[in-house]
């Protein structure tokens, strides 16, 4: 197979306006992706999947990753005159990356026995604009895994005919797989909660006082040195 | 006096029952039901006996297994793959250490690796014989397949027993490796049962293979086309079936099976005595590596001796490692931020995917095989839940 440098050079020659970059992977596994822009996302595909040398006609896992906000350290050499003297100085900088959702595609060719080429999308950010266009009408294989990625994270597929929640029931508000989720305080606890389980019932009841039980919960141990 | 009464009492007028004037009931087959393989629901619109819209409901197994892995650490996820597909929980573990290893650049020493081929294969054999009895099972063939079945499934469940400590959850295999050696003995007793499988297989497949009843409940059920099967990402033995020469044992030549001499079976129609008949066969190309795996395994360790099993942090990146699992393709998508737990933990679930075409499949099809249309694509509900 063509290497992904190829790749990305024949892609944006076939799709007009079609940005493509190639992120690499510092790892042992060496599986290197590319990073295809949301307007494009749907021709790009088709064209990885229907050009005559790459025929990645399997799109094997779909799948979303959550990145919070993070800060990259970074030391940049910076020329200073210090003493009236030019000098190079390390100096450290932090560059902001704002959080952003991700979906990963990973295609394989069962035509050319070759793969994987990954490709992924990012969205806008992590609140508002949490939208990406859908690939199932290339890959049918994606149907319930971009369903699953909008349960589980939120993404909301443009163009899926039947994005709904699949996991989780359709009552539920919350994307459970996303980093920053907390799980709601709904919880029946059992009569002897104990450890951290104990610190989440104390906290349980005591926002709710009126429920039974609520003054019965003391820690085991608790009772025991009281008792000697 | 009491057909007085009844004369007397005004009955409601039945639309439920007769459904002559062509509209659609709406039926919910499961979640509760033997044929639905766990908790799985269907929602069918119906016409007459014919269906003509089917959805399925997932979630009733769902825990997120994925947002544990992440908050627990490489090793800790280990035997909690064993409860994805819980009949096949050494491919899971193979699956998983060989994501972990791509993402960590971990070697596997030569004995280790064709333990784990053996350990495989015989997690295809049961697997596959077991889904064969719960399929004629399904089909009014009470309790005689399934027990013949599940008479060779606990021979190998046995061995997987005797060996890793446990029937199902058998937690064996390690990052680099396997967590202990098989002894002689163990590998006497699993040469044997492996010879007398063939017979088990002959015995079977007298019963199924020409049997009438089977064939006119099978063949051209649930066609499914090779353009379709390749374009929805169905793989296993559903996607060979169609007639799609797609093994991932022989395309990425993980473990030793590039060593291993075996033949891959292919059906022509793509229907559900295809998708039947293709684990009978693949059951005997497992026989023939399983005999070629014993004779050529090596003396050696079955750990490498380089890993850290304590504080294992692989270096950042991530890793996209699959094998071909009885179920078809089961792969791990691992990322890597230098921590102890992974940054990202993903299953790729073959039964779950391979039930995005469960619809195309029963369209037009009667109530009763649509149950047998389920039991042939294979699946288990703690792998597609996760």
């Amino acid at each position: 197979m063509e290497s992904l440098e190829e790749i990305k050079a024949r892609a944006e020659a076939a799709v007009p306006g079609a940005k493509i970059d190639i992120v690499p992977n510092p790892g042992p596994a060496n599986q290197p992706s590319l990073l295809i822009d949301n307007g494009h996302a749907a021709a790009i595909a088709r064209f990885l999947r229907d050009d005559p040398a790459l025929r990645l006609d399997f799109c094997s896992n779909a799948t979303g990753v959550d990145w919070l906000e993070r800060t990259a350290k970074k030391t940049v050499k910076v020329k200073k005159m210090i003493d009236g003297v030019e000098k190079d100085v390390d100096e450290a900088t932090e560059e902001k990356i704002p959080g952003y959702l991700e979906a990963v595609y990973h295609l394989y060719s069962i035509a050319l026995k070759h793969g994987p080429v990954i490709i992924r999308m990012r969205t806008a950010d992590r609140a508002e604009g949490t939208r990406l266009p859908s690939l199932t009408l290339v890959y049918r294989s994606a149907e319930f895994q971009e369903r699953e990625i909008f349960d589980l994270y939120g993404i909301r597929f443009d163009g899926h005919p039947d994005l709904r929640r699949i996991l989780m029931w359709d009552e539920f508000t919350d994307y459970p797989m996303r980093k920053d989720y907390r799980e709601p305080d709904d919880y029946e606890f059992e009569p002897t909660p104990h450890d951290e389980v104990l610190e989440k019932a104390r906290k349980h009841y005591a926002a709710r006082p009126q429920l039974d039980g609520a003054e019965n919960i003391t820690p085991r141990n608790e009772a025991e040195t009281l008792k000697g | 006096m009491s057909e007085q009464i009844l004369e007397t009492v005004e009955r409601p007028p039945t639309t439920m029952t007769s459904r002559l004037d062509g509209e659609l009931m709406e039926v919910s087959m499961g979640p509760q039901h033997p044929s639905t393989h766990g908790v799985f629901r269907m929602n069918v619109a119906l016409e007459g006996e014919i269906v003509r819209k089917l959805k399925p409901v997932f979630g009733y197994l769902h825990r997120n297994h994925e947002k544990i892995g992440e908050n627990t650490s490489y090793l800790g996820s280990m035997p909690y793959t064993d409860r994805l597909d819980y009949f096949c929980s050494m491919t899971n573990n193979w699956a998983y250490a060989l994501s972990v290893e791509k993402l960590a650049g971990i070697e596997v020493p030569e004995r280790a690796e064709y333990l784990r081929v053996i350990l495989a294969e015989l997690t295809r054999l049961q697997n596959h014989a077991s889904l064969l009895g719960f399929l004629l099972s399904d089909m009014g063939a009470w309790g005689t397949p399934l027990m013949y079945a599940f008479r060779e499934r606990e021979k190998i469940l046995d061995l997987f027993e005797s060996l890793s400590g446990s029937r199902m959850m058998c937690d064996y295999m390690r990052f680099g490796g396997c967590r202990v050696d098989a002894d002689p003995n163990w590998l006497e007793r699993a040469k044997k049962i492996v010879d007398v499988f063939p017979r088990f297989l002959d015995e079977f497949e007298k019963l199924i293979v020409e049997n009438e009843i089977l064939i006119a409940r099978t063949q051209e059920v649930g066609k499914l086309s090779a353009e379709l099967a390749i374009n929805a990402g169905i793989t296993g033995p559903m996607l060979r079936a169609c007639g799609v020469n797609y093994d991932i044992r022989k395309v990425d030549g993980y473990g030793f099976y590039p060593r291993l001499k075996f033949r891959v079976p292919l059906g022509e129609h793509g229907d559900t005595y295809d998708r039947l008949m293709m684990r009978a066969l693949e059951m005997r190309e497992s026989v023939g590596i399983l005999k070629q795996a014993f004779d050529q395994m090596p003396a050696g360790p079955v750990m490498n001796p380089k890993v850290k099993i304590r504080a294992f942090r692989p270096p950042t990146g991530e890793a996209y490692g699959r094998i071909e699992g009885p179920k078809g393709e089961l792969g791990f998508y691992l990322i890597s931020d230098g921590g102890p737990n992974p940054y990202r933990y993903r299953v790729r679930p073959p039964s779950f995917i391979n039930l995005t075409i469960l619809e195309d499949l029963c369209l037009g099809h009667t109530v009763a095989d649509v149950m047998v249309i389920l039991g042939s694509v294979d699946i288990v509900m703690g792998e597609v839940d996760r």
